[in-house]
């Protein structure tokens, strides 16, 4: 093998590489290869006739739909979020920066009690909106406030240290040369932040869409209207229906696998971008 | 010197007290549903006295509460419980489909196996200020329901088969008549919530509908933790009796050989000592002694059983609660032309 022979700069490349693999293994793959196999059991027939159902289409819509959202909204104000956090001075500053993290710390059924509450039409946001006619809690758009709340510290966490990295003499640079503002945001500072801001946002969407310990108090969980795909999961598991089950959890992984591959070519192509940009 | 004498001496009184007393400590798992916490801190500590008493030995009974259908599911995939104690016996029936215990279980003990049972009532706002008083209340204009999902709430399997049996017990009652008026009722629900807990929640906290199906014991506990000032409950004029089954998981006492144990601490349900226990934590105990002791606390309800109308739980989770089965075609956002 000339492979090993040649000498790296990094030293232990064989064990390093070995103990990722068997990581990987044992914690990623492992678990969806029983899954896969789980799944297996229904056939193809079983999986058309399961994808054909309205329900499940519903369900799926809604999953999705709602993730792409969310993430959408907190890509545009966690951006928003981390420029200020990493660009201005401001007392209290240190303490919106811990906050930022609280949605990974709360166990999930605790925020999505808590956010039921705020929202319900008899908690204090709810009531308010309800005087205009607006249902938060028990409807899509519950739903789709419960993944903004577990997904938002993803983008804001992605994109601080890019911030902070980033050499504001370039910036400086753009201005004496004679760019507008909007064309030092547009043109030096934005190709710069998309790809972490890409990465943010596959993170949000990732975490939204398989979420449901926040998500299932607040949906209201009607079948056809705010029944997410999670929940079928889990009412195919109560009739001890496994292969039903595993198969909805493979759809979903298959779609998210879409998804997640889409928005990394976006990346690279995003990359190609910022670096072509003067 | 002296001092190592006496330690010396003491190590050895202990350890020949530990050899001398021939106390075994017996462990047993018991796996259950979600409100009988309380119920059953109560009867381990009694069964334990008692053993102690007849045996000598020590009982610890370990306890897992969860979903029914989540606990029988951790059962299923290896959870070593000796006895289960759940909310219907589908659950149990699955455990037995899956050769963990004997098919026959339910004829194995007294009254289906269930040593307590509870029926299903309506928690009304404090004055009940929409006059709900019976089931076809429940489907007049402006009333609505807080139900946990039949699809994933154990719990709520009994609450639409209460509906259910209601509507085709009554004069002229036929199929089609439950049919049309459980679809009715569930157009009342404006939340599915999963568990029993989180409807209560949703009912209780949230403030949201007019009436809560819940189970007797837990509208009872409702009561007494919120405050008798806030709800009251009402007894509809007939509903279902719920019965929660007890069995001993076959498999896993032959493995650690507990058998003799876990089978003495269910049997020990059924006496009158644990029936009181029962009672006093808001379940209706089988005992006549006992439930005439109770009798205040329990009004007399006409109720039907599962066996009388739809044979067994197997039938009835087949027929309504199966993917495509009644629920599906008749509760909330069901397709009615498919």
């Amino acid at each position: 093998m000339a492979l090993s022979k040649r000498r790296r700069v990094l030293p232990g490349f064989g064990l390093s590489v070995g103990y990722t693999l068997a990581f990987l293994g044992l914690i990623v793959l492992l678990p969806l290869a029983a899954l896969a196999w789980k799944a297996s059991g229904i056939g193809v027939a079983g999986l058309l006739h399961l994808l054909a159902a309205p329900r499940t289409q519903a369900a799926l819509k809604l999953s999705f739909g709602g993730a792409l959202a969310a993430s959408l909204i907190n890509a545009l104000f966690g951006l928003l979020v981390a420029w200020v956090l990493v660009r201005y001075r401001f007392p209290g500053r240190r303490l919106l920066d811990a906050l930022v993290d609280l949605p990974f710390a709360l166990p999930t059924a605790v925020a999505g009690i808590a956010l039921t509450a705020l929202y319900a039409p008899n908690g204090w946001l709810g009531h308010a909106f309800d005087a205009f006619g607006v249902r938060i809690a028990y409807t899509q758009l519950g739903v789709g406030i419960a993944m903004v709340f577990v997904g938002f510290p993803f983008v804001v966490r992605t994109l601080q240290p890019v911030l902070e990295s980033m050499d504001r003499d370039v910036e400086e640079a753009a201005e004496s040369l004679g760019a507008r503002r909007s064309q030092t945001f547009t043109r030096v500072i934005l190709p710069v932040l998309v790809p972490a801001l890409l990465t943010g946002f596959a993170l949000a969407l990732a975490r939204a869409v398989g979420e449901y310990g926040s998500v299932i108090f607040i949906a209201g969980n009607m079948p056809m209207r705010t029944e997410i795909a999670p929940l079928l999961i889990v009412q195919k598991l109560e009739q001890f229906d496994y292969a039903g089950a595993a198969v909805l959890g493979v759809v979903m992984l298959g779609f998210s696998f879409v998804m997640l591959v889409a928005l990394s070519l976006l990346q690279r192509w995003s990359r190609r971008w910022a670096e072509a940009s003067p | 010197m002296k001092k190592k004498t006496i330690l010396f001496l003491l190590a050895l009184l202990t350890l020949f007290a530990a050899g001398n007393a021939s106390a075994k400590n017996i462990t047993l798992l018991n796996v259950s549903y979600d409100p009988t916490r309380e119920l059953y801190q109560d009867l381990n500590r009694s069964f334990a006295a008692q053993w102690k008493a007849q045996h000598g030995d020590n009982v610890v009974i370990r306890m897992s509460h969860g979903g029914s259908g989540t606990q029988a599911r951790s059962v299923a995939d290896g959870l070593p419980a000796d006895v289960v104690t759940l909310a219907l016996a589908y659950d149990i029936d699955a455990l037995a489909d899956r050769g963990l215990l004997a098919r026959n279980w339910q004829q194995r003990l007294p009254d289906n196996a269930s040593p307590y049972t509870s029926t299903i009532v309506f928690l009304v706002r404090k004055g009940n200020p929409k006059h709900i008083k019976d089931w076809p209340d429940l489907i007049k204009p402006g009333v609505q329901v807080i139900t946990p999902n039949p699809k994933t709430s154990g719990g709520a399997r009994w609450n639409f088969l209460a509906a259910w049996g209601y509507a085709l017990k009554q004069p002229g009652g036929s199929e089609a008549k439950a049919r049309a008026f459980v679809h009715a009722l569930f157009q009342h629900v404006p939340v599915l919530d999963t568990g029993a807990r989180g409807a209560t929640n949703t009912f209780v906290q949230r403030g949201m509908g007019d009436v809560l199906l819940a189970w007797e014991n837990e509208a009872f506990l409702a009561q007494r933790e919120l405050g008798k000032d806030r709800f009251d409950i009402v007894v509809p004029s007939m509903t279902i009796l719920a019965e929660p089954p007890v069995a001993v998981v076959d498999a896993n006492v032959a493995k650690d050989g507990n058998r003799a144990v876990a089978e003495a601490y269910l049997k020990f349900l059924y006496t009158p000592q644990a029936q009181d226990i029962e009672a006093r934590h808001f379940y209706r105990p089988r005992l006549a002694a006992v439930a005439q002791k109770y009798a205040t606390q329990f009004p007399a309800v006409k109720t039907f059983t599962i066996a009388q109308l739809f044979g067994d739980w197997r039938k009835a989770q087949a027929k309504f609660f199966a993917d495509g089965g009644v629920f599906d075609q008749i509760g909330p956002g069901s397709q009615p032309d498919r």
